[in-house]
């Protein structure tokens, strides 16, 4: 196979850290090309260098045989380098032609562009409105305004960043079938991704980063997922044991819990009932966007709910604040890190104060006892092996997943009766990940009663005892995971959602 | 090329070093402005920074002024500085010190000619709840109607001051006026005077307040629970709302603290150095507070330094206007430029320069 971008020797430092060090590597035409690695291995700033993003120290691309070095990404884009990110950058009360435009260097007139724009959705098999807003749209369709963004410009190597993160196990295919089809055409895809099954299904090779050095490309195919995993993280990772035992009282119940939607994109939730004993692990699965921020919102106290729909332990506590919540002992996790979950320029110290102060006896009298905060975060940095030169570095300091550890460690030891969070390991590489789902099986060991809210379906199938799916702000009824496979609750998050639009008048 | 890297966390140093950096760099052009002006640079930035403290013939006067501008500039100063770490942006400080003033004046005059010792207690009261209630028009608005509160508390300033001419000019003014406008002078009402303490300092009440409110926001800011909350509510609105905090209870405790300590200071200024209420007693130190505030990075201690420098310019200003002539407008553009430079160096705090080699876009 004829070689496209072969990289050589790339090498990227930052201050007390060497992102990349003489990484080397070549993408065939026409390959789909695996990149792995932990959180902080080099991925990023590896695709960034590849975008033009981020400037090599060291080191030479060649794309095609002839050098390439991008000094920005519309370089990239010339020379056919095309990227999907992980994040979005669309604007939501703009429609998906008007999005497209904007990310272009020269757009066609408006009608040529709706034009091309349900050629190319054609084509590939990506169905896709251009005169909707992207407001209305789903993560899923989200990420089809961007890689039809990219298809537009007719890109040689597409990188893409985490693409199935939010995708149902339909979409997934959908998207799978497309770059099957920009593979057959002669398109090179970069892949980025955590999901191992996933690497082995659709990559031809796959090049493994650890600690910013290329540790081994493989064919995925010819491997297991666990010896990549290995690879990956350098030694073998403890799987979270499954456990069995009696499941205790119900330690939280929502009665018809309905919430007006928080803004003019949120989702309302509509009569969310649901309830969870201790001992037990609910996992609630759902595709981004279908009430989940909102249902931790109602769950946690920052937005009251009306009187009568959340008990705890038998006591209405609908009306109570995030505080009178946390004394009573419901604890929560939000799924946004840096801004939601923890202040990205305060300290951990200061962090750690942020949903410790009552608990841990952090506040006496009014007045911080900062030396009890700083012993606080030592601790949930060293029990969550949090990677950090200390507790007074700031919060964005951190890497994803190291503050994650941060934020899900800091209130499973604050030891709750119940602890609702989402996307617990959002971002967190596999090692970690592990550790924390053995961490939120140990908390419901020990009697407390969880609930995951994860897009994850491994993640939910692993610790789960029963599992619910949210669609458009509605809570499918519980199941023991026991009953169901990934394809059942692939219909129950995809498939009632067609249901519902169904007879939505009805 | 030239670039701008966003640091990891907010570098210390810099914190420290913009201040002094944005101070010189005012001196420099600001140098070059009085030589514009036809003046000699050296001697105009020297009538200003030394003069007022050293000089062998003003020192004795213009020293103890030093005090008596810096008192109210830090009281004010503090208390926005509060809000400001909060993301809440009282501009009308002014208006509430106007109000203050008023409000403390009118409840003095009211027991005219009591000799009481709890009268100036009574008053400084009366005042800092003048300048609360004032600062408490914008909060409710906000809370209740989600106006914004920069504009209605600077407007409010307007409406204010229009209430300190009727004040002046009707219904506070001194029977014994002769018609003029203006209050009695509590310089002669000596159970209500806010004098010197210790002589020629230019130490009076207010500046005790000052300093005591320096210590208390310290203590609040760095210490107390609140003042935690009131930083979170700046850092990240989310992250209060998930620990606990009602955004509306911060809006009202800001605006409380910066009104009322803005109404004490427009009370200890009409008792003291003003002497009475009249139409222009205030000179701006509302508005100037919050350059103070900035130029102090809304620290503490940082806004004692830069009350004291704020209030060095304005003494230095008057001196360079009398010895050299300068015009008075050019001294107001020389404190524009130090807000100017604070501003544009404090970039450096959050992000460093880094020089592309010999590539350009």
């Amino acid at each position: 196979m004829a070689t496209l971008l072969s990289i050589r020797g790339l090498t990227k430092a930052y201050p007390g850290v060497v992102a990349n060090d003489d990484v080397s590597f070549d993408i065939g035409k026409g390959e789909i090309h695996a990149l792995l690695g932990e959180n902080g291995a080099g991925k990023s700033t590896l695709v960034k260098m590849i975008f033009g993003l981020v400037k090599p120290d060291a080191g030479e691309m060649a794309l095609d045989g002839a050098a390439y070095a991008p000094a920005k990404p519309s370089d990239a884009r010339r020379s056919g380098v095309a990227m999907v990110f992980q994040h979005f950058s669309l604007f939501e009360a703009l429609d998906v032609a008007e999005n497209v435009a904007l990310g272009m260097e020269n757009p066609p007139r408006p009608r040529d562009l709706a034009r091309q724009i349900r050629e190319v959705s054609e084509t590939y098999g990506l169905p896709l409105d251009p005169t909707r807003t992207v407001g209305t749209l789903s993560a899923g369709e989200r990420q089809r305004v961007e890689i039809i963004r990219c298809l537009l410009q007719n890109p040689r190597l597409l990188i893409m960043d985490e693409p199935t993160s939010v995708l149902t196990p339909q979409e997934v295919d959908i998207l799978f079938q497309t770059l099957n089809k920009l593979r057959a055409e002669g398109t090179s895809i970069l892949y980025i991704s955590h999901k191992l099954e996933e690497i082995r299904a659709l990559c031809d090779e796959a090049t493994i980063l650890r600690l910013g050095k290329n540790v081994g490309t493989c064919t995925p195919r010819e491997v297991t997922a666990r010896q990549m995993a290995e690879l990956m993280v350098g030694s073998s990772f403890n799987a979270p044991e499954a456990r069995a035992g009696e499941k205790g009282e119900v330690l939280l119940r929502t009665d018809k819990l309905s919430l007006p939607a928080p803004g003019a994109f949120g989702t309302p939730l509509r009569e969310v009932s649901l309830e969870v004993r201790a001992g037990e692990v609910l996992g609630i699965a759902g595709v981004a966007g279908n009430g989940q921020d909102e249902l931790l919102m109602a769950l946690s106290g920052e937005r009251l709910a009306p009187a009568g729909t959340i008990f705890f332990k038998g006591q209405d506590v609908s009306r109570l604040g995030p505080i009178g919540r946390r004394d009573a002992g419901l604890l929560s996790g939000p799924e946004e890190r840096l801004g939601h979950a923890a202040a990205p320029n305060m300290s951990l110290t200061e962090n750690a104060v942020l949903t410790g102060a009552r608990r841990e006896g952090l506040v006496q009298g009014g007045f911080i006892d900062w030396g009890k905060s700083k012993a606080f975060a030592e601790k949930v940095i060293e029990r969550f092996d949090v990677r950090t030169p200390g507790p007074g570095t700031a919060a964005r300091a951190l890497s994803g997943g190291n503050l994650q550890k941060f934020v899900v460690g800091r209130e499973i030891l604050q030891s709750p009766d119940v602890f609702v969070v989402n996307q617990p390991t959002w971002g967190v590489d596999a090692a970690a990940a592990a550790a924390i789902r053995q961490a939120l099986l140990d908390l419901a060991a020990k009697g407390a009663a969880i609930i995951v809210i994860s897009q994850d379906l491994d993640e939910l199938m692993e610790i789960s005892d029963r599992f619910a799916a949210l669609n458009e702000g509605r809570l499918s009824p519980a199941r023991a995971v026991a009953e169901l496979d990934i394809e059942k609750i692939g219909l129950m998050m995809g498939g009632a959602h067609d249901m519902e639009v169904a007879h939505v008048d009805g | 090329m030239i670039r701008l890297e966003k640091r990891p966390q907010p570098s210390r140093l810099w914190t420290i070093v913009t201040p002094l950096l944005a101070v010189v760099l005012t001196m420099v052009v600001g140098g070059i402005m009085f030589a514009l002006l036809g003046k000699p640079p050296l001697e105009a930035i020297r009538t200003i920074f030394w003069d007022p403290l050293f000089h062998p013939q003003f020192a004795s006067y213009s020293r103890p002024q030093l005090l008596v501008k810096a008192g109210p500039l830090i009281l004010i100063a503090i208390g926005l500085s509060i809000g400001f770490k909060a993301g809440i942006w009282n501009i009308g400080a002014e208006g509430q010190y106007i109000m203050g003033a008023v409000t403390g004046a009118a409840v003095g005059l009211a027991f005219y000619p009591s000799e009481s010792v709890l009268l100036f207690p009574l008053m400084v009261i009366a005042g800092a709840l003048g300048g609360w209630a004032w600062a408490m028009i914008p909060a409710v608005l906000k809370t209740k109607l989600g106006t914004n509160e920069i504009l209605v508390s600077l407007m409010l300033v307007y409406v204010a001051e229009n209430i300190l001419a009727s004040a002046s000019a009707s219904w506070l003014r001194s029977p014994e006026g002769m018609g003029f406008p203006g209050s009695r002078n509590f310089k002669q009402w000596p159970a209500v005077h806010n004098d010197e303490l210790i002589a020629n300092t230019g130490m009076h009440w207010g500046v005790v307040c000052a300093f005591i409110a320096v210590i208390a926001a310290y203590v609040l800011m760095a210490r107390h629970i609140q003042g935690f909350n009131i930083r979170l509510t700046g850092e990240a609105p989310r992250a209060a709302r998930f620990s606990g905090v009602t955004p509306a209870r911060i809006v009202f405790l800001c605006l409380g603290i910066s009104g009322a300590l803005a109404g004490m200071a427009g009370l200890f200024e009409v008792t003291g150095p003003a002497g009475q209420i009249t139409i222009d007693f205030n000179s701006g130190y509302g508005f100037t507070a919050i350059i103070v505030a900035f130029l102090g990075r809304l620290n503490p201690v940082g806004i004692l330094l830069a009350g004291l420098l704020m209030a060095l310019t304005y003494i230095g200003g008057e001196l360079a206007q009398l010895m050299l002539g300068l015009p008075g407008a050019s001294i107001q553009l020389f404190q524009g430029m130090l807000l100017f430079f604070l501003l544009a160096t404090d970039v450096f705090t959050n992000y460093r320069i880094r020089f592309a080699k010999g590539e350009l876009a």
